[in-house]
């Protein structure tokens, strides 16, 4: 299927952004330098990601291509965590062992099982929404904890000071940023043939696959992304309290990073 | 009297500030220690020092002569119970609360705790956040006293309680002082360290300035201890 937007097409979808600029600008919100650089930087983005795509995706091209592209994707997921986390140290090595891991994991489900034929075609789209969508989970995850942990400071040293150990006096507001950075992921799940048809499935429909096959096809990514993002946020939260605290049990002090 | 803290030539520095500078002194065990100081001069982190929340930069704090750092810091944090400044109540009712500190707790126990506080049992089933500041901040001794501490670290309790529950207060650091527990209480108010306290240590700008009685404390020469004897309940 040939794709049918024209350069026309394309400038008459800016037409939103427009609106959001003058928005931006009535509101006097100050966002308006940050939607075109948004959008600027979104669109050379796509334009080079989709010349290097069509290269790396080439039937004739090496699978290792695709297996590089996916360790970047990994690599830049963990600088993106540690440019929102830049007060927890050891961020990046943290963030690569997650999403390394759940892309392995996943990818290896996905193709060990046959669910798609191991191909470049699927290999780097699968792993981008592996990556992706933990990467969103893993940040919000990250920030949470740090700002739980500060904001609620008193109530941790509290917990300590009675001679809890790290883990359990950091239990309550892991669980609280875990259950914020899952709640997407879980309501998305829910409302998945509800709210919205899942783009794999609705894909493999109009390439003529049965229906209960596709939603099969559909249903197995849907888990493994879920578990995915469990899974890398769980790690990715332990991880961040295993660096805010000592390993005698104190709490590091956490500064409010200044604005502007 | 017997020796409980000592500090061994202490500093703490932290983000390039000095918070204590060299602090040598004892703490006997038993009574009411008073530490006193306009704010800012390292009050709190003297009391933090004590149950390993803040360890120092550089020399070494002392519990009845074993190094603290070489002691495991959850045992210690359950023989040197601390309450803040403010009220760190958790969610949840006070009975919850009280469980936080030692989980299979009875409830006989929980309402003896209550009663050696001056709270009435009736309010364990009450939610945490309904609380007086004042209620707050004895279910908070309650739930120190939980883990049967023999110090107890009280970081300006008074400071966000209104003046009617300081006395009570007060009274109840007085009650353990003189049940076995030794009471270290931080404070900016002289007139609170007058009522409370035996013995008296001075910080100001993270340095010891005097260390004695109350008398000792009248009778001060040094021009930084009279300015801010003179200078009323808080010299900053």
């Amino acid at each position: 299927m040939r794709g049918d937007v024209t350069p026309i097409g394309l400038a008459i979808s800016l037409i939103m952004v427009a609106v959001a600029i003058g928005i931006s600008l009535r509101q006097r919100l100050g966002v308006e330098w940050s939607l075109v650089w948004a959008t600027v930087r979104s669109l050379i983005q796509l334009l080079v990601i989709g010349l290097v795509l069509a290269v790396i995706i080439d039937p004739t091209a090496p699978l290792a291509w695709s297996w590089a592209w996916v360790a970047a994707m990994v690599v830049f997921a963990a600088l993106v965590m540690q440019r929102r986390a830049p007060e927890v140290s050891g961020v990046v090595r943290l963030g690569l062992v997650a999403f390394a891991t759940a892309a392995v994991l996943t990818l290896g489900v996905i193709f060990g099982l046959g669910i798609f034929p191991l191909e470049a075609r699927a290999l780097v789209p699968l792993a981008g929404m592996m990556v992706g969508n933990s990467m969103n989970a893993t940040i919000v995850t990250a920030r949470r904890v740090v700002e739980e942990l500060r904001d609620k400071r008193g109530e941790v040293e509290a917990r300590l000071a009675l001679g809890q150990p790290t883990m359990l006096a950091a239990r309550p507001y892991l669980r609280a940023a875990l259950r914020t950075a899952l709640i997407p992921q879980i309501e998305t799940t829910k409302a998945v043939g509800l709210v919205f048809l899942p783009g794999a499935m609705t894909g493999l429909i109009l390439a003529g696959v049965e229906p209960v096959d596709a939603v099969l096809v559909q249903a197995a990514i849907m888990y493994l992304l879920l578990g995915s993002v469990a899974a890398t946020t769980a790690v990715v939260g332990l991880g961040m309290v295993r660096r805010l605290f000592t390993r005698d049990h104190r709490l590091r002090p956490l500064p409010r990073p200044v604005d502007g | 009297m017997s020796e409980l803290f000592r500090f061994d030539d202490v500093s703490v520095e932290r983000a390039g500030r000095r918070l204590l500078d060299s602090l040598s002194v004892s703490i006997s065990s038993g009574g009411v220690t008073g530490v006193v100081g306009p704010s800012g001069s390292g009050k709190t982190t003297l009391l933090r020092l004590c149950n390993r929340l803040e360890v120092p930069t550089d020399g070494r704090v002392l519990l009845e002569g074993v190094d603290l750092a070489v002691l495991d810091p959850l045992l210690l944090r359950r023989r040197v119970g601390m309450v803040f400044q403010r009220p760190a109540l958790f969610p949840g009712t006070v009975a919850d609360n009280l469980a936080v500190a030692e989980p299979g707790l009875g409830e006989a126990m929980m309402a003896e705790l209550m009663e050696r506080v001056g709270l009435d049992p009736k309010l364990l089933s009450r939610t945490a956040d309904d609380l007086s500041g004042g209620e707050a901040q004895r279910a908070c001794l309650a739930r120190t006293l939980v883990t049967g501490p023999e110090v107890l670290l009280m970081d300006e309790p008074t400071a966000s309680v209104d003046p009617s529950a300081t006395g009570g207060l007060e009274q109840l650091a007085r009650s353990l002082a003189s049940h076995d527990h030794s009471v270290i209480w931080v404070t900016h108010d002289l007139a609170q360290l007058r009522r409370l306290a035996e013995r008296v240590l001075v910080l100001i700008g993270g340095r010891l300035r005097l260390e004695g009685s109350l008398a000792d404390l009248a009778a001060a020469t040094t021009p930084e201890v009279r300015a801010f004897v003179s200078g009323g309940t808080d010299a900053r």
